[in-house]
């Protein structure tokens, strides 16, 4: 027995010194993309490629589920908004709780799944078939003309398809709320436009977008580069990818929520 | 330089994201349309002004007229001062009353103006002179019971109840 719980207790150090390890190689190969990066603005088709990898082929899922994230905001809404005599609100609370939260928070979370996970499985397949290997015995650097593209082009994608997924939910809202219940239609802009500002909100919202999509490409881009050259280890990096990039987003975002709070009073 | 058909995806999702970014800026954040017009300073001192918000709406006849600027609290009057910025579309006799009225029972606080009758018309850095407080709900409650209290003096309540009392024992007992 006594076997048993230090056995637990050892696998529970290594486990916590192992994710010390990697945080700390991660922030190394963060500052390494960042200053590999240079090749990728001499060469701007290479980002362009990966934003059309990662950003556009992301755009349905993104405008689909904006679309029904609104339209559920506005039905939830409406049902509680009743209550209080205030159906008119509706437009406030869909384009708050989109602008504010979910479009930043769920378009990365959409991101890391859809674009995230294709990125680490690419980096980690290439890894494994030592085409890696190969580019730096042509004195190609791996990190400028591989990692550091993804990166950017990730970077470029997501405030773009967090602002796209707040626009179409609010229009899925405005479809819910005034096209089939009957709010009147001036009432819902109107109201809306008092209540968003332009600083506070949109720009935040950005903001929080743009984080996230550092947190998501970095994350995505370690995972793949870091992947044991196995076909096990390829799977278990893209898993890790949603997982790790699915939790640093929500923790991120209770962080970057708090400080956005305090800054608007 | 060659074409290829990413550079048209690339341009028409950079398109289409900043387009998305106008439709929130303009559609749901109205950008614009309020900071273009010009504006003139108001001064108003209130005992009370209950939830008023910076950037609160002015209204007058129910229309927005203005905005408030900023809020001070007067360390020598013991009130609060607002700015309030109005529309120089609008321009309001010097008599006017501003009191600070509550849209609905849940509604935002805002800023009522009632025109006087007089001539001369506010201007720029003028003050105010009318003014009406924010209605504290529970001051209003307070003042209803007391009021109520006086009103009815407690004897009539009791002498039925001393007529009843009697009664019960002897229902019991039966």
């Amino acid at each position: 027995m006594l076997e048993g719980v230090m056995h637990s207790l050892a696998r529970l150090g290594r486990n916590v010194i192992n994710g010390i390890w990697r945080a700390g190689s991660m922030a190394r190969f963060f500052g390494l993309v960042l200053a590999s990066s240079g090749t990728s603005f001499q060469r701007f088709r290479l980002v362009m490629r990966e934003v059309y990898f990662s950003g556009v082929l992301s755009l349905i899922i993104i405008i689909v589920s904006g679309l029904f994230v609104g339209m559920v905001l506005g039905l939830q809404g409406y049902q509680t908004l009743q209550k209080y005599g205030a159906t008119e609100s509706i437009g406030v609370l869909v384009a708050l709780s989109l602008v504010r939260e979910l479009g930043p928070v769920v378009a990365a979370l959409l991101f890391a799944s859809r674009a995230g996970s294709a990125i680490t499985a690419e980096i980690g397949l290439m890894k494994t078939t030592e085409q890696l290997t190969a580019m730096d015995m042509m004195a190609v650097s791996p990190m400028s003309r591989v990692i550091a593209p993804r990166f950017w082009g990730g970077i470029i994608s997501m405030p773009i398809l967090a602002w796209l997924f707040s626009a179409m939910g609010v229009f899925g809202g405005y479809l819910v709320g005034v096209v089939i219940i009957g709010v009147d239609n001036g009432a819902f802009w109107s109201q809306m436009q008092a209540a968003v500002d332009l600083r506070y909100d949109v720009l935040n919202g950005t903001v929080k977008a743009f984080v996230f999509g550092v947190a998501v490409t970095v994350i995505a881009t370690f995972e793949g580069y870091d992947a044991p050259p196995t076909a096990e280890g390829v799977s278990g990096a893209t898993t890790r990818t949603v997982v790790t990039s699915a939790l640093m987003i929500l923790a991120l975002d209770l962080v970057l929520t708090a400080f956005m709070l305090r800054s608007a009073d | 330089m060659e074409r290829t058909t990413i550079d048209l995806w690339f341009g028409a999702f950079v398109t289409a994201g900043f387009v998305a970014l106008l439709v929130l800026a303009l559609k749901v954040g109205n950008l614009g349309a309020e900071r273009a017009t010009e504006t003139y300073r108001v001064e108003a001192r209130f005992d009370n002004i209950g939830g008023l918000k910076v950037r609160g709406p002015v209204r007058s006849a129910g229309v927005l007229v203005g905005r408030v600027q900023e809020i001070h609290f007067d360390n020598d009057r013991f009130q609060a001062k607002v700015m309030l910025a109005l529309d120089k579309r609008y321009s309001f006799p010097k008599d006017t009353t501003a009191s600070i009225l509550t849209s609905g029972l849940l509604g935002e606080t805002y800023i009522g103006l009632e025109a006087g009758g007089e001539d001369k018309k506010l201007a720029a850095g003028d003050r105010i002179a009318i003014t009406q407080s924010a209605v504290v709900l529970e001051k209003l409650i307070g003042q209803f019971l007391f009021s109520k209290a006086q009103e009815e003096p407690p004897r009539k309540q009791e002498e039925p109840k001393k007529a009843e009392d009697p009664r019960k024992p002897e229902a019991a007992k039966k």
